[in-house]
């Protein structure tokens, strides 16, 4: 019993780690390598490497909108409609500035938190 | 002693550690800059995010040490909060991840000195390329003198990570007694950073049909196929993306 316990113990203080170490140290460094050792052998706009582009944008976009959509936290207090707009103005402030990233995220946080506050003092 | 007219050539092979190390604070000085106080602003707010998720400070530290690249991580957090296992965890990251190659091998033939470069210090440097870094190289590298670029790189990568693995474990920490809006703007703070890079970093018109294919896939598969959704959003919403933009390049060749 108390075994097992303890097993469970090192298990799960180490079952991240392992995780952290194996999905995501060599899932990523992998192909930092990998471009090492291709370095300039591949063609960069070969149509495989646009397709495996796509995917992985795709994906972070994915990850994106789900952030946006379903936040975790205190984030998830705010209406759906607030963030959506929050981003928007980000992102459209963001090619308001000749595409300079520092501008659509502040301007996505102002826009924010001053909803926020609005909505705060809205409240009864 | 033969070549009184090659006094650069002669110098630098007297004292290469010396002028590599000059190199390296150069390329250090550099960090301190726009884009690095924008990704630290990012990590800020994924240590927030981490928190929220029930990662361990030294969870969080490990991920942005082992990982660094913040797409990446966000993922592998998701994959661990939603208990995936580790080959479907490991497929999610690598996929995220892909676009470090093309990126590394774009950059390869900047830093490296025909004859002379070692690949361990290639393979050394390639843990640095992630965005921000790379952005910032590619920009700056051709202007410098070819043996000053490898050190330079290192410098300002090594300068980069440090601070922001110090900053996320310092707002790891603060995040707790943040007030929740202020925690609240932080969580904010990834998606929209990743919008605008991400958009900013699409080259063809198939990297930007991506973009919006994911944006509207994401939530979809997450609601109907919870656990697997990130890559299903990504082979499908890459391929449509990929098939959609060929056609218009090309035709149905």
């Amino acid at each position: 019993m108390e075994g097992s316990t303890a097993g469970g113990l090192v298990s799960e203080t180490w079952w991240p780690l392992v995780m952290i170490i194996i999905a995501g140290w060599f899932a990523t460094d992998v192909w930092r390598w990998l471009g090492v050792f291709a370095g300039g052998r591949l063609r960069e706009d070969g149509e495989l490497l646009i397709w495996v582009r796509c995917v992985a944008t795709a994906l972070v976009a994915g990850v994106i909108s789900k952030l946006i959509l379903f936040p975790q936290g205190v984030l998830a207090e705010t209406p759906l409609w607030l963030r959506l707009a929050a981003a928007g103005f980000g992102f459209a402030s963001f090619f308001a500035a000749r595409q300079r990233v520092f501008v659509g995220v502040l301007a996505a946080e102002v826009f924010l938190v001053s909803g926020w506050l609005i909505l705060d003092t809205m409240a009864p | 002693m033969t070549a009184p007219d090659q006094p650069d050539i002669d110098q630098e092979s007297q004292n290469p550690p010396e002028n590599t190390r000059v190199w390296m604070a150069r390329g250090a000085r550099a960090a301190v800059s726009i884009p690095a106080f924008i990704l630290t602003a990012a990590f800020v707010g994924y240590a927030g995010l981490a928190r929220e998720t029930g990662l361990t400070l030294f969870e969080t530290l490990a991920m942005t040490g082992f990982v660094w690249a913040l797409p990446s991580i966000v993922v592998l957090t998701g994959a661990i909060s939603s208990g995936m296992g580790i080959l479907p965890a490991g497929i999610a990251v690598a996929l995220a991840s892909v676009r470090l190659m093309p990126m590394t091998m774009a950059l390869m033939p900047l830093v490296k000195v025909p004859g002379k470069t070692k690949t361990w210090q290639l393979l050394i440097a390639s843990h640095f390329v992630a965005v921000t870094a790379w952005v910032f190289a590619m920009k700056h590298l051709p202007d410098m003198p070819r043996e000053g670029r490898l050190p330079f790189f290192i410098g300002f990568g090594a300068a980069v990570t440090s601070f922001v693995f110090c900053m996320t474990g310092v707002s790891y920490l603060l995040v707790e007694s943040m007030p929740g809006m202020v925690a609240g703007a932080l969580f904010l703070l990834t998606p929209v950073y990743f919008l605008c890079s991400l958009w900013g970093a699409a080259r063809l018109n198939a990297d930007r049909a991506a973009m919006v294919a994911g944006l509207l896939l994401g939530p979809v598969f997450f609601t109907y196929l919870p656990g697997l959704d990130l890559l299903w959003t990504g082979l499908v919403g890459g391929t449509i993306a990929y098939l959609g933009t060929r056609i218009m390049r090309r035709g149905l060749s």
